[in-house]
């Protein structure tokens, strides 16, 4: 379906990230938010907590991460779509819900604006230092997918497709920004309504018999959704259950359940993931980014380009799950990769484990604050390629 | 004359006493019986005192006991039979 | 002699609370003599006396033994994480807000991990119904002590006896914007069920409070009987006081148990003052949320 056009600011804007972000959910059909205020992220609910009360949305600002993470699920079993906004600290306080969501098939946006840690670190300065707490750092096993922009245009657009993934699997989706991304202003362009695809949420049809809250149904082996008030009486809970929702303890239950939670992910991982490849046909070295890095590492490539090396480009637009086919098939091809990300080696350890040894993968790390200075992604790229 | 009566699922029931002890007109008593857990379920042991008040399944925390009474039975059982036709 | 017994544990047909229960799930995990059971089946007394439409009430539960409510009625229900049953609640009631909803949910999950939740949703005068079965220890871990523990009480953290004073909820809960506070017992039945239905026709913030035996782990500890001694014990101590100053009723290991509605106030809930608020600033531009609107 399209983009309900109350909520679509059509027109070319000069915005940045973390507006867009905010317009991209709001396109996408987002009706609710939950925030605490946390630099470098504030300004996606400060603009929402403006907008909200235009287009018939609600924006309440909680006492913590822990109720603006559950208040959003909460919201979605109400009926509407919605997303929190956080960084950093916030992120780490947000880990159980994480799972939870994820526990519950409970499908929903959490936008991080990466900035430098641990701890307090660096509130107003960049860093990708999140990657792997996304994706581990809920407890238990579990999938989810995480988006990483790179641009304010892409705040808006994979912000969206953040939503329409989100309905598709019933599961959590994170925009994975990082602060200079965040605070970048650049021409956003805002297509009609009409032409934004936006998945709605796939309400059961079924009667009260026969409808069950965690059957899967379809190759995403997800389940039809429900709201409250349908006099469906569903029971959600965070306990391992069975497909009516029911409390059920045994490992078999475990088993079946983890396994398709698991599973539904993994399975359509080479539906869900995007990335973009530059050159990579013949290259002898792929650089590997994402988000602001991927910009930072344009500039390292044109240089090694220039003194006459073969060098591709692979940007991660998906980062989990993470693209393991194409990384697969590309390592025997290549002589190498290098890595260039704002922590020190995350996403990096996933490439090497799908290199299998194939081929040479240099990280170059930097623990934030800035981006990298191309001149260092170039010294491996030279490396690499000798 | 009974005005009321308990019906009991003993296969609930977890002996906590509640019912006998808060029973108004002292219908009940905890029976020798045992269940399939181990626990002596309660019954009515002067069930012509019963009012049918249900003050026992407001206290059984077990959703175990509950008590009627038998005039709105009967209306009851005769609405159903006059709907059934 | 009509009395009847049925030895299937999964039906029990005439039973007001049979309705209001997942009967498949019977029978539930709580000990023998817990609190717990009783406060449902005031609550379902309650929901039937007030007329409510079933299809339009959802309850969330925290973590905890109270915590497994959610688990047991027959109702869209969420058993969601410890402590952070209040602003599930508090997102649930915004996104649909036709829908009564109640959090059930017990002392521990409300006041110590998500007591920061409570008092804030409390100021905001948010319309949820919280009922809190305070069994004054934590249960379902094994009876460790509680921010409602009274002091001298033994508890599997408190081997000496709990020094660590204790909130007293009626007060906490007044002082942050409730708009009706009531405490009872799990003896007070009647009055229970009724001030459960009192609570549900008013609009806000509402909080109960329900002193509830843990036989197993609370009173075997500290010697004080089983749960039908911890019952009479209630009635013996329980002292109604409507209107009491809350301040004035803390709760102690074996003193006075001051019971009643100590609130009953008006003051806008959140809604309610938001849409206000909004129409009075935004005029014709303001387009109020209207509950789920999800293509």
């Amino acid at each position: 379906m399209h983009a309900d056009p109350v909520g679509v600011l059509t027109g070319a804007h000069f915005m940045d990230g973390d507006h867009a972000a905010c317009e991209g959910a709001i396109a996408a059909g987002a009706r609710f938010a939950a925030g605490y205020p946390i630099t470098p992220s504030t300004e996606v609910v400060e603009r929402f907590s403006n907008r909200a009360p235009r287009i018939g949305a609600t924006f309440i600002q909680m006492e913590d991460e822990l109720a603006a993470s559950i208040a959003i699920l909460g919201a979605v079993w109400g009926g509407v779509k919605a997303f929190t906004v956080t960084s950093g600290p916030g992120f780490s306080l947000m880990m159980e819900h994480i799972g939870y969501a994820v526990m519950t098939e409970t499908p929903c946006v959490f936008i991080d604006v990466q900035r430098g840690g641990p701890s307090t670190g660096l509130p107003t300065l960049p860093a990708q230092a999140d990657m792997m707490q996304v994706k581990w750092g809920s407890h238990g096993d579990y999938e989810i997918i995480a988006l990483c922009p790179n641009s304010p245009q892409e705040c808006f657009d994979l912000t969206i497709q953040a939503f329409n993934l989100s309905e598709k699997y019933r599961v959590p989706v994170f925009v994975m920004m990082d602060e200079v991304v965040g605070h970048m202003t650049e021409k956003v362009v805002i297509p009609s309504a009409d032409k934004i695809e936006v998945e709605p949420r796939h309400f059961t049809t079924k009667d009260k018999s026969s409808f069950q809250l965690y059957a899967p149904v379809g190759e995403e082996q997800t389940p039809e959704m429900t709201k409250v008030g349908e006099g469906y009486n569903v029971h959600v809970t965070g306990l391992t259950h069975d497909e009516r929702g029911y409390p059920n303890m045994t490992p078999a239950v475990q088993e079946r359940m983890v396994k398709r939670l698991v599973t539904k992910i993994r399975d359509n991982a080479e539906k869900i993931c995007i990335v973009e490849q530059n050159q990579v046909e013949g290259a002898d070295v792929v650089v590997v980014s994402y988000g602001i890095t991927s910009r930072v590492a344009q500039r390292a490539v044109e240089m090694a380009r220039a003194e006459g090396l073969k060098v591709g480009t692979l940007r991660l637009i998906t980062a989990w799950p993470f693209p393991e086919h194409i990384f697969r098939a590309l390592a025997p091809k290549v002589k190498g990769m290098v890595v260039a990300e704002l922590n020190l080696g995350q996403m990096v350890r996933e490439v090497s484990r799908c290199a299998e040894g194939k081929c040479r993968v240099a990280a170059v790390g930097h623990a934030g604050g800035t981006v990298h200075n191309p001149q260092d992604i170039l010294k491996a790229i030279q490396e690499v390629a000798r | 004359m009974a005005r009321g009566a308990v019906s009991i699922v003993v296969e609930r029931c977890k002996a906590c006493g509640f019912c006998v002890e808060f029973c108004p007109t002292k219908v009940l008593a905890l029976s020798d019986a045992f269940n399939s857990k181990g626990y002596h379920p309660p019954h009515a042991v002067t069930p012509d005192k019963c009012s049918g008040c249900d003050l026992c399944g407001m206290y059984c925390p077990d959703f175990a006991i509950h008590g009627y009474r038998l005039d709105k039975a009967a209306k009851a059982a005769e609405t159903e039979a006059s709907d059934a036709r | 002699m009509s009395t009847t017994t049925t030895p299937d544990c999964k039906v029990h047909p005439g039973n007001p609370v049979e309705s209001f229960l997942r009967t498949d799930r019977m029978p539930h995990i709580w000990c023998p003599g817990c609190g717990i059971g009783t406060t449902v089946n005031c609550f379902t007394r309650a929901l039937i006396d007030s007329k409510q439409d079933l299809n339009k009430l959802a309850i969330v539960s925290g973590i905890g033994c109270t915590g497994r409510v959610a688990g047991y009625v027959n109702l869209d229900s969420f058993h969601t994480t410890h402590g952070r049953a209040i602003p599930f609640a508090t997102g649930l009631k915004l996104a649909s807000p036709e829908t009564t909803v109640v959090v059930y949910s017990g002392d521990g999950d409300l006041f110590a991990i998500g007591g920061n939740h409570l008092i804030h949703a409390a100021r905001r005068n948010m319309d949820i119904k919280v009922i809190c079965v305070n069994n004054l220890t934590y249960a379902m871990t094994g009876g460790q002590t509680a921010p409602t523990t009274p002091e001298d009480v033994i508890t599997a953290t408190a081997p000496y006896g709990t020094y660590d004073p204790a909130f007293n909820l009626p007060y906490l809960v007044e002082a942050a914007g409730a708009v009706y506070v009531a405490r009872w017992t799990t003896f007070h039945v009647k009055q229970l069920a009724r001030s459960m239905q009192e609570m549900f026709a008013k609009k806000g913030f509402g909080f109960i409070e329900v002193v509830s035996p843990c036989p197993t782990l609370y009173q075997r500890r500290n010697k004080m009987g089983d749960a039908l001694d911890t019952m009479k014990f209630y009635k013996e101590v329980s002292k109604t006081k409507h209107g009491a100053p809350t301040s004035e009723v803390g709760l102690t290991k074996s003193g006075e148990i001051v019971v009643g509605k100590f609130v009953d106030r008006e003051r806008p809930d959140f809604t309610t003052h938001m849409h206000e608020h909004l129409q009075h600033s935004l005029g014709d531009k303001y387009i109020p949320a209207e509950g789920p609107v999800c293509g």
